[in-house]
């Protein structure tokens, strides 16, 4: 009995080492974010703050321009899982709904988008909206976003619209509802849950995209927080506190969200992990 | 209703956009690649066929070679790295131990996270004057290193963030895995007088070898078309020590100009990835249970 509490003790301070590894690089980060390079540089890198300098945050938001590259994310984000979610659910509904005879086509075709890497199409892309005249803009990124959203956000779909009950649609149809109305007043409401799933997931992966807009993206005014903070780094290398400033505004939402919604986002995510 | 859900010109209507969008910006993108890496081409000059040339070449590039073997580095030291500490605490909190929510949802922090803030952080942490690891290690009397500019220690360095940042992704997939085992067969093993070691290698892994296989297929892909911290971390530098195959090809690319180069290294990986996802699907026969 006493080994049992024993390994239990024991289990317990391996299960709280590991959370400080987890989270101790956060802390770190936001320490950091708080302190002058004076502190810094006299060897206080680690530990808490002497003095808070809440004045980075200002230094990052305003001077460094963190905060626009906050709004121009939260715009691009917002159109990304807006659009991706409508288009994911139209053709899933078709797909798991509509008697069309190439149904197993299209589905096998948007069901390959789960193999493709980015950087196979990092090039062509990037040629044809040089050609559109079209790089450096809102649209050259949220547009390949969506597309890359959308292979998940449909095989996810699929599954949630094959779970529901077939008779509420039935007596639409009997009622005289036409296919449109049936799928935007009926079956819409019907998979909001399925949904939040789905936009956390496109939320996460187009908000920490970097390859893509990194590339597609130069000037200050299209400029995501990834885009954004890879372009501090030259200006705010030495200056330690501001960069982690604007660090920290860019994994605040992340935050927020995960703690809000943690249980749409483990699901979301262990589903994505199919992807691979 | 059949005429209704038999509709061709709704079906049309609901699928089309989304067609669009996906073929232009990902299919046919994916050919134009295949295409682009049998030339010779710059991106603004002439573009001359040379056939299988590129990849000839890449054979010989060392450059190249190194970056290909780093990946396979990063897949083994991934699979060991992350599915082990993974598979380990997800067992533990399957077994409902105290604060097992609260973990889960620690472990899970790190990979929401930015690549890019990821990125940022372990630059300080491994910066050679004033980060936080030469900091500790000073602390403890031994010698601060130049963690990313040495090329004896850079791949460690620069992998080890990567693996760590996913443990906890590993650690969920297979702690859902393990959730969808009943009850019932731990109780009657228990009954049976099976021990937690026991019951964890004789039961839990066999039964939940699907979920290994997601994870096992997520940590090697995920190896080999990694990008974005090295990128941050080192740009594939100092003299190519850290280099994988896609920051290869983005150097190649919008760098150097050799776009028809680049797009045989992209051409590369898409099948390096294609080729494991077979292989380990191949390895991992899996029956699919149903209880």
């Amino acid at each position: 009995m006493k080994s049992i509490k024993l390994s239990k003790v024991l289990l317990q301070v391996l299960l709280i080492a590991f959370a400080v590894v987890q989270l101790y690089p956060l802390l770190f980060l936001f320490f950091f974010s708080l302190k002058d390079n004076n502190e810094i540089y006299s060897g206080n890198v680690m530990g808490l703050p002497q003095h808070f300098y809440w004045s980075n945050y200002e230094n990052a938001l305003l001077n460094a321009n963190v905060g626009y590259y906050l709004l121009n994310s939260i715009f691009v984000t917002l159109v990304v899982i807006l659009v991706s979610d409508i288009l994911a659910c139209m053709v899933s509904y078709a797909i798991a709904r509509m008697t069309v005879k190439i149904n197993g086509i299209v589905k096998t075709f948007f069901s390959l988008g789960l193999m493709i890497p980015l950087h196979a199409v990092l090039l062509p892309v990037f040629i044809m909206l040089r050609n559109l005249k079209m790089l450096d803009t809102y649209q050259a990124i949220i547009i390949p976003y969506i597309a890359f959203a959308l292979p998940m956000a449909i095989f996810f779909m699929i599954g949630f619209f094959q779970t529901l009950p077939r008779e509420l649609e039935e007596s639409a149809f009997l009622d005289g509802c036409g296919i449109y109305r049936t799928f935007f007043q009926i079956m819409l409401p019907l998979v909001k849950p399925a949904l939040a799933t789905i936009s956390v997931f496109t939320f996460l992966s187009t908000w920490n995209e970097m390859m893509f807009a990194i590339t597609f993206i130069n000037s200050e005014k299209y400029r995501t927080l990834t885009v954004g903070i890879m372009q501090m780094v030259g200006k705010y290398t030495t200056d330690w506190g501001t960069m982690g400033a604007g660090l920290m505004v860019a994994t605040l939402p992340t935050i927020v969200i995960y703690l809000l919604f943690s249980k749409q986002v483990q699901s979301g995510m262990v589903s994505g992990a199919v992807k691979g | 209703m059949n005429k209704i859900l038999g509709n061709k010109k709704a079906y049309f209507v609901f699928v089309f956009p989304a067609f669009v969008i996906y073929f232009v910006m990902a299919f046919i993108p994916i050919i134009i690649s295949g295409y682009y890496s049998t030339l010779e081409w710059n991106g603004i000059g002439e573009k001359v066929f040379v056939g299988i040339e590129n990849f000839l070449e890449l054979l010989k590039n060392d450059a190249f070679l190194s970056s290909v073997k780093n990946s396979f580095i990063l897949a083994a030291a991934s699979v060991i790295g992350q599915l082990i500490p993974a598979m380990f605490f997800a067992i533990v909190l399957s077994r409902n131990i105290k604060g097992e929510g609260v973990y889960r949802t620690i472990y899970f922090i790190p990979v929401l996270l930015s690549t890019v803030v990821i990125g940022q952080l372990f630059l300080k942490i491994y910066n050679a004057d004033y980060g936080a690891l030469n900091a500790l290690l000073q602390k403890l009397g031994l010698e601060g290193q130049d963690w990313l500019g040495n090329t004896k220690l850079v791949l460690a360095a620069s992998f080890f963030p990567i693996i760590w940042q996913y443990i906890g992704y590993h650690m969920l997939i297979l702690y859902t895995g393990i959730k969808g085992v009943p009850a019932e067969i731990y109780e009657a093993a228990q009954i049976d007088g099976a021990n937690e070691k026991q019951m964890a290698f004789m039961i839990t892994m066999p039964l939940i070898k699907s979920t290994i296989k997601v994870s096992m297929t997520f940590a090697v892909i995920g190896s080999l078309k990694l990008f974005d911290l090295i990128w941050v971390l080192t740009k594939g530098g100092p003299l190519h020590a850290s280099e994988v195959p896609s920051t290869l090809m983005y150097t190649t690319i919008f760098t150097r100009m050799e776009y028809g180069s680049g797009s045989a290294i992209a051409v590369f990986i898409v099948l390096e990835c294609l080729l494991f996802y077979f292989l380990i699907e191949k390895f991992f026969k899996v029956d699919n249970l149903t209880y």
